[in-house]
């Protein structure tokens, strides 16, 4: 075992786990507010919207997110520069990078996931809670914003924990199309040094305490609100 | 590229079109995805069963394997398991005296996506275990069946309905994990794809189209678990 790599390697080390995490706040961030409209679609929008919110989940819920990734890096980036105007545009440097369309298809795909679990939340919500909001004369986007959105979420956390942590494990996946990630940094190192376990064990570890710090981080709010037994 | 007809020409299952590639790899992700799910299925058995019935050192191994399984991102896992995997039993040989061998990528996959599985398994299945009413098991060892035939009889048939919604999830997750054996460089579907999109400089097309392929694979896997759900329920109460 030798890790003294880790002197020369460290501020690496460092950009790489801050465009993980800035992958996993980018696609958690967005996609969430994206699977609350999804979730809304499917219970109460208009048939039509209903078909194609569900579409929506079942397509990104089926394929693997490889495939949807490269499909927007390799596929869509490939027809991006017959856009006329495009490049000569302030959006061409960001769309050119890999990171945008990794942070753009994982957006997607925990969109799908998340409005899958708001779905099941917000129909889990008591009724009794909707009707007293609508008999005190509550609009119906005041019974949404004081009342549906904010129990379904609290119903949901558990799940919604669960998500975010598979989320920030499929985050290496960017690494694929070019995104300096911090499994990039361990695979670069690898490529350096000719060490195969020792950058790999680095990284996991930081994974790991990643994965324990979201598991508190949601016990905390959790407890928040004290729930009768 | 602007015809309709040039894109059929691409997809056609006959040489110069490239759908016979997608489809052989549609094929090996489906082996893969099957060999891997046995396995891990047969590792989550035996790790619930070692889970309830274990004593200390077994419980803390399987609690130390669940959980890092579960908490390592499976892109990592996948390409150390490849290489230490392969490197570790090689060494084994080496100091057993034996000759080097290489390791076929398609076992290997199975191997490292099974091991992957069982983690989950094994929480499934122990939960489904956890679910059968005692006084069923009791009645069992009552009438004086031994473990192996109270297993065979009584455990398995009625963990079954408890544990199908989760191995019908695990079964999707690992047909989509399969796709991640191709950055370890075994050609399935995603690579065959990639292979295809790289030689024709369609990515759009291909990607889709392989993105259909397993959406095939998950609406289909959809029907066949529903027809096992209602064929292993057979004669419980429906519920509302």
């Amino acid at each position: 075992m030798n890790f003294s790599w880790i002197f020369s390697y460290w501020p690496l080390l460092a950009a790489g786990a801050v465009q993980t995490v800035l992958l996993l706040v980018i696609s958690v961030g967005f996609g969430f507010i994206l699977g609350i409209g999804l979730a809304l679609a499917q219970i109460s929008g208009p048939r039509w919207l209903k078909w194609v919110a569900r579409g929506y989940c079942t397509c990104l819920r089926g394929t693997p997110l490889l495939i949807q990734l490269w499909l927007l890096y390799y596929g869509v980036g490939s027809l991006l520069p017959l856009v006329s105007g495009l490049r000569g545009s302030f959006l061409w440097p960001i769309v050119r990078e890999g990171f945008f369309f990794a942070a753009l298809s994982f957006t997607l795909n925990y969109a799908a996931y998340e409005a899958e679990v708001l779905r099941g939340a917000l129909l889990a919500v008591p009724k009794g809670e909707l009707e007293a909001g609508r008999s005190f004369g509550m609009s119906s986007w005041t019974l949404l914003r004081r009342i549906w959105l904010p129990r379904a979420i609290r119903i949901a956390l558990p799940t919604i924990a669960g998500e975010v942590v598979l989320q920030l494990k499929a985050t290496p996946l960017a690494f694929t199309v070019t995104v300096m990630d911090l499994y990039a940094v361990a695979y670069k190192v690898r490529q350096d040094t000719l060490l195969v376990y020792e950058p790999l064990m680095v990284v996991t570890a930081f994974y790991v305490f990643l994965t324990l710090l979201i598991t508190r981080a949601f016990k905390m709010v959790e407890a928040q609100v004290p729930v009768r037994r | 590229m602007s015809s309709t007809q040039s894109m059929l020409e691409l997809l056609s299952p006959y040489p110069p079109g490239w759908g016979g590639v997608l489809l052989s790899g549609g094929v090996s992700t489906v082996m893969i995805s099957l060999g891997a799910y046995f396995v891990g299925t047969v590792i989550g058995l035996g790790g619930a069963i070692g889970k309830l019935k274990g004593n200390r050192p077994v419980l803390f191994v399987l609690d130390i394997y669940t959980t890092a399984v579960r908490a390592i991102p499976e892109l990592i896992l996948i390409i150390g398991l490849y290489y230490a995997g392969t490197d570790g039993l090689n060494r084994i040989m080496l100091a057993l005296g034996l000759p080097t061998i290489e390791i076929n990528g398609f076992v290997a996959a199975v191997a490292v996506l099974g091991i992957v599985q069982g983690a989950y398994a094994t929480e499934v299945l122990r939960g489904a275990i956890l679910a059968i009413p005692v006084g069923q098991i009791e009645a069992a060892s009552a009438f004086g069946m031994r473990p192996s035939l109270r297993f065979r009889r009584i455990v398995l048939p009625a963990l079954m309905p408890n544990a199908l919604p989760g191995l019908a999830n695990l079964w999707m997750s690992v047909t989509k994990d399969s796709a991640l054996i191709a950055v370890v460089g075994y050609q399935e579907l995603a690579l065959a794809t990639r292979l295809a999109a790289g030689n024709t400089k369609h990515y759009f097309l291909f990607f889709l189209a392989a993105a259909a392929l397993y959406l095939v694979i998950t609406l289909l896997s959809n029907v066949v678990f529903g027809l096992l759900e209602s064929r292993f329920r057979r004669g419980q109460a429906k519920t509302a």
